[in-house]
C-alpha cells in the first residue's frame, strides 16, 4: 500500500466518522434532552436529571389528541390508497410498452411534485365545491402521492409475477376473479403489507402538505411545529425519544431476524 | 387496455379502471387545473365574481416578477435548493461508493439499517433535533466555546441552519439511488482503470460517474423538488433574513387572505420544479421510467 493510499484510506476513516456523528449527534442530544430539569430543551447546561418529562408527556392531552387524529388519517389512507396503487400496478403492467412508459410518467408525477403544491391544489378544489380543510382534505391530499409509493412496490413485485399460473388457473375453470382473488392478490401480499406500512408512515411523517389542507384539525407533525413556537419543552423530547427506541429495536429485531433466516437457509 | 380487460373481465376491469381514473382525474389532474385557474384569476369580493372584472389574466404572476422583495427570496430559494442538492451529492456520493463497492455485505445491511433509523421518525423531529443543536445556548455553540474555535457564541438559525437541516433531511433520498446505481457497477472495471494506472479521482471521474449518472441524476431531482418545496426546515431553522418562498406562499393563504396570488406563487414553484426535473433527466440522459425505482 502506498502512502498516498493510506493518507486516502486515513481521510475516508475520517469522513465516515463525521458522517455518523452528523447522522446521529442531533438524534442523541434530542433524546438526552429529555432527562434534563431545564424547560428549554437542552443538554447544555445539564441542570439536573429528572424523569418529569415522561410525566408532562403523559398529561400533554393535545399531544395525545393530535397522535389520534394522525393514526386516523393514515388509517383513510390506507383504505384510499392500497386499492387504487394496486389497480394502478395492474393497470400499468397489462399496458403495451410505449402506453405504459406515458402511463408510468403521469403516474409517478405526484412524487416529483412539491408537498406544498398538492396540497394548496387540493386546498383551492375543494373550496370551490365548499369543501374547507381538515382530515378529509388531509387524507386526499396524502393519499394522491402516497398511491404512487404503492402502485411502485406492488409494480415491482408484479414484475416477477408467472403470467402461466393465471392461464393455469383459467385452464381449470377459475373466473377472473377468481384469479384474482386466489392467484394475483396472495402472490402481492408481501409488498401489500410492506406498502401499507410504508404508506402509514409517510401519511404520519407528512408535514408540507397536511399544513395546507388541515382546517382546524392538528395532526401530530403540526401539533409539534406549532409547540416550536409556543412554548417547546422536552415532553416533546420524551415522545421523540419514544419514537428513536422503537425505531432502533425494530432495526436490531430485523437484523437478527434477516441473520437468522440467511444462517437457516445456508445449513 | 383490450388486455387488460382480457386479463381482469369486464367487471373487476371496469373497477380498476376507475379507480386509476378517481386518482388521476379527480385527485392529480382537477386540483392542478383549479389551481391554474385560481392563479389566472384577480382576488375579488364575492359579490364580483363572474362581474366584468373576474377575467383570466397573468397579473398574480407578474406581480411576483415585480415585486422585488418575493423574487428575490424565489431565486435565493432556487439557488438554495441547487446548493442542498450539491451538498447532499458530496456527502453522500464516498458513502455510497463505500457500501456498494468496497464493505463486507454484513457490514453494508447493518450500514444501511442504521441509515434509515433517522428516517422512521418524522421530519418535524428530524429538524427539531437541529433546532435543539444550534440554539445560541445550545450544545453546539457550547462546545465550540469550551474548544476554543469560537469566541462568542454563533447565531446559526439563518441560512447556515436552514441547509445543515435540509441536507441532512434530505440524505437517504440521495443515498439509495447513487447507491443502487453504483452497485450494478462491475469491480471488474474499477480494477481494470486502476491496473491501467488511472488513479482515484480518474477511476472515479471516467468510469464510476458515468455509470452512476441515472443515480446521481435522481438524487439530485427529488433532492432539490423536496428543498424547493419544504416548509419545516426554513420556518424552525430560519431567521427573518433567509425567508423561503414556500414562506411567502403560505402568507399569502393564511396571513395575506389573497388565495388566488398565493396559488400563482405555488403555480410558478411547480413550473420550476417540473422544469429543473425535466432538464436535469435530460442532461443526464436519463428516462423519467428510470427515476422512482
Amino acid at each position: 500500500m502506498s502512502a498516498a493510499d493510506r493518507i486516502l484510506k486515513g481521510l475516508f476513516g475520517f469522513y465516515l466518522a463525521a458522517f455518523f456523528i452528523y447522522l446521529f449527534a442531533p438524534l442523541a442530544i434530542m433524546a438526552a434532552a429529555t432527562f434534563n430539569t431545564s424547560r428549554f430543551p437542552t443538554v447544555t447546561p445539564w441542570q439536573g436529571t429528572t424523569l418529569e418529562w415522561f410525566n408532562a408527556l403523559a398529561a400533554d392531552t393535545g399531544m395525545w389528541q393530535a397522535l389520534w387524529t394522525s393514526l386516523v388519517v393514515a388509517l383513510f389512507v390506507l383504505v384510499v390508497a392500497l386499492p387504487i396503487g394496486t389497480a394502478a400496478a395492474l393497470l400499468l403492467t397489462s399496458l403495451n410498452a410505449r402506453a405504459r412508459s406515458v402511463m408510468y410518467a403521469v403516474m409517478v408525477s405526484p412524487l416529483l411534485t412539491p408537498g406544498v403544491v398538492i396540497g394548496i391544489a387540493t386546498l383551492v378544489l375543494w373550496r370551490q365545491l365548499g369543501v374547507g380543510g381538515g382530515t378529509f382534505l388531509i387524507v386526499l391530499a396524502q393519499s394522491s402521492f402516497i398511491i404512487c409509493y404503492v402502485m411502485l412496490m406492488v409494480a415491482a413485485r408484479l414484475q416477477r409475477f408467472d403470467r402461466t399460473q393465471e392461464e393455469a388457473a383459467l385452464g381449470l375453470g377459475a373466473s377472473k376473479f377468481m384469479i384474482f382473488r386466489r392467484v394475483i392478490l396472495p402472490f402481492l401480499k408481501p409488498s401489500l403489507i410492506a406498502a401499507g406500512f410504508l404508506a402509514a408512515l409517510q401519511s404520519i411523517e407528512n408535514y408540507n402538505t397536511t399544513l395546507f389542507v388541515r382546517g382546524f384539525d392538528t395532526p401530530l407533525t403540526v401539533y409539534i411545529a406549532t409547540k416550536v413556537r409556543t412554548g417547546l419543552t422536552p415532553a416533546v423530547n420524551a415522545l421523540a425519544l419514544i419514537m428513536i427506541a422503537v425505531t432502533i429495536v425494530g432495526a436490531v429485531a430485523y437484523e437478527v431476524a434477516r441473520r437468522r433466516s440467511r444462517s437457516a437457509r445456508l445449513s | 387496455m383490450s388486455e387488460f380487460y382480457g386479463r381482469f373481465g369486464t367487471g373487476l376491469g371496469t373497477l380498476f379502471a376507475a379507480l386509476v381514473a378517481v386518482w388521476l382525474a379527480g385527485m392529480v389532474l382537477a386540483p392542478n387545473i383549479m389551481m391554474v385557474d385560481y392563479a389566472l384569476r384577480p382576488n375579488l369580493p364575492p359579490a364580483d365574481l363572474g362581474g366584468p372584472r373576474d377575467v383570466y389574466s397573468l397579473d398574480n404572476i407578474l406581480y411576483l416578477a415585480n415585486e422585488s422583495v418575493h423574487r428575490s427570496i424565489f431565486f435565493k430559494t432556487v439557488w438554495a435548493s441547487a446548493l442542498v442538492a450539491f451538498l447532499t451529492l458530496v456527502v453522500c456520493y464516498p458513502l455510497a461508493y463505500w457500501l456498494a463497492q468496497t464493505a463486507a455485505p454484513n457490514r453494508t445491511a447493518v450500514v444501511l439499517l442504521a441509515l434509515t433509523i433517522p428516517f422512521w421518525i418524522n421530519e418535524v423531529l428530524r429538524t427539531l433535533a437541529w433546532y435543539i443543536l444550534l440554539a445560541f445556548r445550545g450544545p453546539l455553540n457550547a462546545l465550540l466555546l469550551s474548544l476554543g474555535i469560537i469566541d462568542e457564541p454563533v447565531r446559526w438559525y439563518g441560512n447556515a441552519g436552514v441547509l445543515a437541516g435540509m441536507v441532512y433531511a434530505y440524505i437517504l433520498f440521495m443515498l439509495f439511488p447513487i447507491y443502487s446505481a453504483i452497485e450494478s457497477l462491475e469491480k471488474s472495471q474499477i480494477e481494470a482503470a486502476r491496473d491501467l494506472g488511472a488513479s482515484v479521482w480518474r477511476t472515479h471521474w471516467r468510469v464510476v460517474i458515468p455509470h452512476a449518472k441515472a443515480g446521481i441524476a435522481t438524487g439530485c431531482v427529488f433532492t432539490f423538488m423536496l428543498a424547493a418545496g419544504s416548509y419545516v426546515a426554513p420556518a424552525l431553522l430560519g431567521a427573518p433574513g433567509s425567508r423561503w418562498f414556500t414562506e411567502i406562499i403560505y402568507n399569502w393563504f393564511f396571513e395575506g387572505g389573497d388565495w388566488n396570488r398565493g396559488a400563482a406563487y405555488a403555480l410558478v414553484l411547480l413550473v420550476l420544479c417540473m422544469a429543473v426535473v425535466l432538464a436535469t433527466l435530460r442532461i443526464a440522459r436519463v428516462n423519467l421510467t428510470d427515476v422512482a425505482k
